[in-house]
């Protein structure tokens, strides 16, 4: 090709671009706004709300049999893949660990490019090179990375921009969570819960990457909260932040949910209430300032994080509307909090739990001990973990997967902080079929489950707010880290561990669809549309697949 | 205090490599008898390893990836004296440091490292010739487990057990089989709904499915909705061997099963 020939061809190419209806451009009143656009998926859950609830409407009880795989998109590494991707007009962004981000045409699966980040051997995780994935503001992608460092990259070349450290991995701070755009900064948190950081969260200019404000979650010296940590412990207090933030742009907050404190199992080396550990945190968008705070798990002796999604939901509450904040903790626990104040509304157990008795008048647990070598329920993953619920404004349910009937046997032991170093304070082990036998694994780590329901089993569980008792249960023989997506159509899409993709009708529970896919489901589904054609993606194993239904 | 550390490593290390050398000298004495690991050594052990191992290996063992010193998953050791070495020298590369332990911690951890973090069990590791014997003769354990393509595959193949049970649990499977049941791999009875009995040993399991290995040794998938009725032994199948072998005996096929280490 000449290079008139090129440029010609390059002048058409931009004609043709023009032409296009969206540029691509994701402006902070777009992701105000992202669930009236829901051909795109905005942010790591969709929209500021978190529901995971999309207002597409092409496929429904009536069609979803007929949903047909469209194309697979095959990872190049191995491991857990728990990133939900973001779809901008027609174009899918989806990182795989450790740190790749991939620009897809979400209608062909075809890759655009393919950015890599090195990160530094220094990088410590406790429990995978996870990445969960990326936020976007403008035509500019935000990356957090395993060595705790923030990286912009450019949309449409996939070029770096800047990146900047914001924890120092030596410590153990690293960066797993997806960043979320809010107006004008890009907010963040830090991981490292097992190596005894001092959390926190941070605002980030989008153009310099400079720090704009910084919130630690455990309080120093003087703050408020530090007087809920009765020794030094808080200097190695964990607090970290491994899961996106939701936002209320009417209230102008971020609500954050909090780590466990450190070390993990022993609670004795950190007499106190550990504040802001296993709470849920109201920040001001603009400055970081904390407006209130709710903490499920005082003094936390079972690795209780409460990085769960906080969903916004508008409700009726007792007859008044109210803004509530639906929360299914890893404690076991289903709570309703007003999220303008953090007030308790209600609280009660959806799994079988031992570790409290029940909740008092404010919502802090009645602790319940048990003897060493006792088992606690839930177990040290929890009734529920990191994986997104769903909340439908139609069926008014909240929904989750759930770990059911599953127990740890948790130890003590001392603990010495050794920078950057493992700082656990203990174990667990999971119940099993005969007291004292050999425990199980608690990841897949082969096609083979290990696990039977003497250990546990997974479920997907439908809980209505209003009267906190389960709908229904769709229960599952292994255990579930699947998250949940629900349409305006009543349809209920989520996985599990064995490798099933599901349609459930969302009012019922009855399955409606499913696809073998075999590989263990990690993420939360989504769904997108381009040229007025629905899609669903959900990832299985090493392999990320988007189904649409039969031309 | 790195360099310290060093320093007081080099200063040392005459004394430690004696102190290996006795260390050595002691199992090579130990051989006729077998390595065995009292549960006062395990309990020391337990509390070295709880206050200084545990930073990088985790309560579980598991916390360098590749490593699980519980289930004795090594990188660089097979022998106690491997054992030793490592944990003496350090691993430069990885970012192991050397640790001075005095004999008997460095025994005790060594030992509890081979219990599997057991501190409830004394273990004692004999000859694996004369196990290999009694594995294939008065044990009669060939009846139902294979090892290297020889016995039955009603119960599960051993060939690799070495690598993924510690001795502790070997010995621990031959006096309390069910206690040592893992929760997979667990014997099944199952009622189809046309009829057919089949017993076998589950293999894998899902809310839609289930594989399972027959009495016949044939690999079977059922759809559950094909069955009438699944139902798991609660208790292992195999005998105890506590009454029916000498402990010395117990001791060599411990010691048989432990240098089964085929990947």
């Amino acid at each position: 090709m000449t290079r008139r020939l090129f440029v010609r061809s390059l002048l058409a190419l931009a004609l043709v671009a023009s032409a296009w209806p969206a540029s691509g451009q994701v402006t902070a009143d777009r992701l105000r706004r992202a669930s009236e656009e829901p051909q795109n998926w905005l942010t790591y859950s969709g929209a500021y709300a978190s529901q995971r609830h999309s207002l597409l409407r092409q496929l429904d009880a009536g069609n979803v049999k007929n949903l047909e795989l469209k194309w697979v998109l095959p990872n190049q590494t191995f491991g857990a893949w728990q990133a939900t991707p973001l779809v901008v007009d027609g174009i899918m962004y989806v990182t795989q660990r450790p740190n790749d981000v991939l620009a897809v045409d979400a209608k062909t699966g075809r890759v655009f490019w393919q950015y890599r980040y090195v990160a530094s051997p220094d990088a410590r995780v406790c429990c995978g090179s996870n990445n969960r994935g990326l936020a976007i503001l403008g035509s500019t992608l935000f990356m957090g990375t395993l060595d705790g460092h923030l990286v912009a990259l450019d949309a449409t070349g996939g070029r770096p921009l800047w990146n900047v450290s914001v924890g120092d991995p030596k410590l153990g701070y690293s960066i797993t969570m997806a960043p979320l755009a809010v107006k004008d900064k890009i907010l963040v948190g830090v991981g490292g819960g097992e190596y005894g950081i001092r959390g926190f969260v941070a605002a980030f200019d989008p153009a310099s990457g400079k720090e704009l404000w910084r919130f630690y979650t455990i309080p120093g010296p003087g703050e408020r909260g530090h007087e809920t940590w009765k020794t030094d412990a808080w200097k190695t207090g964990g607090g970290s932040v491994w899961l996106t933030p939701s936002y209320d742009p009417a209230l102008n907050l971020t609500y954050w949910g909090i780590g466990n404190p450190g070390p993990d199992w022993n609670p004795e080396l950190r007499p106190g209430d550990n504040l802001y550990t296993d709470s849920v945190i109201a920040l001001d968008a603009d400055t970081g300032a904390l407006k209130w705070h709710f903490q499920f798990s005082p003094n936390d002796a079972y690795d209780y994080d409460s990085v769960q999604m906080a969903v916004l939901a508008d409700i009726s509450w007792r007859g008044t509307p109210t803004k509530a904040m639906l929360w299914a903790n890893r404690n076991g626990f289903f709570y309703v909090l007003n999220r303008e104040t953090g007030a308790f509304l209600a609280g009660a157990p959806f799994v079988k739990v031992n570790w409290a008795s029940g909740l008092d008048a404010k919502g802090r647990p009645i602790p319940t001990p048990q003897p060493a070598g006792q088992p606690t329920w839930p177990g040290n993953q929890g009734g529920t973990n990191w994986y997104a619920p769903s909340f439908s404004p139609r069926t008014g349910l909240f929904y989750l997967s759930a770990w059911e009937d599953y127990a740890s046997i948790f130890r003590k032991e001392p603990a010495t902080y050794i920078p950057g170093r493992n700082f656990a304070g203990g174990g667990s082990t999971v119940l099993t079929p005969v007291p004292g036998a050999p425990g199980v694994r608690i990841g897949r780590y082969t096609p083979v489950n290990d696990w039977t329901d003497v250990v546990g089993h997974g479920a997907v569980i439908a809980i209505d707010p209003q009267t906190m008792q389960r709908k229904w249960t769709f229960p599952q023989y292994d255990v579930t880290d699947s998250g949940i997506l629900t349409t305006a159509t009543d349809l209920l899409f989520t996985g599990g561990r064995e490798g099933y993709f599901y349609a459930l009708d969302a009012r019922s529970g009855d399955v409606l669809w499913k696809a073998s896919l075999g590989g263990q489901i990690v993420n939360g589904p989504m769904t997108y549309a381009i040229d007025g054609k629905q899609y669903v993606a959900v990832i299985s194993g090493n392999s990320l697949y988007a189904f649409g239904l039969r031309d | 205090m790195r360099s310290r550390t060093d320093a007081a490593f080099s200063a040392h290390s005459a004394l430690i490599a004696a102190l290996l050398l006795l260390f050595s000298a002691a199992l090579v004495a130990q051989a006729d008898h077998g390595a065995q690991y009292s549960q006062a050594e395990i309990a020391a052990g337990y509390r070295v390893y709880s206050s200084t191992c545990v930073q990088c290996h985790g309560g579980n063992g598991d916390g360098i990836s590749g490593v699980d010193l519980r289930r004795g998953v090594f990188r660089r050791a097979a022998s106690d004296e491997d054992l030793a070495r490592v944990i003496t020298t350090g691993v430069p590369g990885a970012g192991m440091p050397p640790f001075k332990l005095e004999p008997a911690e460095l025994a005790g951890v060594i030992a509890f490292i081979r219990a599997g973090f057991d501190q409830t069990v004394s273990v004692r590791v004999g000859d694996p010739a004369r196990g290999r014997t009694l594995f294939e003769g008065k044990g009669a354990c060939a009846t139902c487990h294979r090892v290297q393509g020889h016995g039955a595959l009603t119960a599960p193949d051993l060939s690799g057990v070495g690598l993924v049970r510690t001795v502790g649990a070997l010995q621990r499977s031959l006096l309390e089989p069910t206690t040592a049941m893992v929760p997979a791999n667990r014997p099944l009875k199952i009622v189809t709904k046309s009829g057919e009995t089949l017993d076998g040993r589950r293999l894998n399991e899902d809310t839609y499915t289930v594989q399972l290995l027959d009495g016949r040794g044939r690999l079977r998938s059922l759809a559950k909705s094909d069955i009438r009725t699944l139902t798991y032994a609660a208790a292992s199948p195999m005998p105890s061997y506590g009454s029916r072998l000498m402990p010395e005996e117990i001791a060599d096929l411990v010691g048989y099963l432990a240098s089964l280490r085929e990947p």
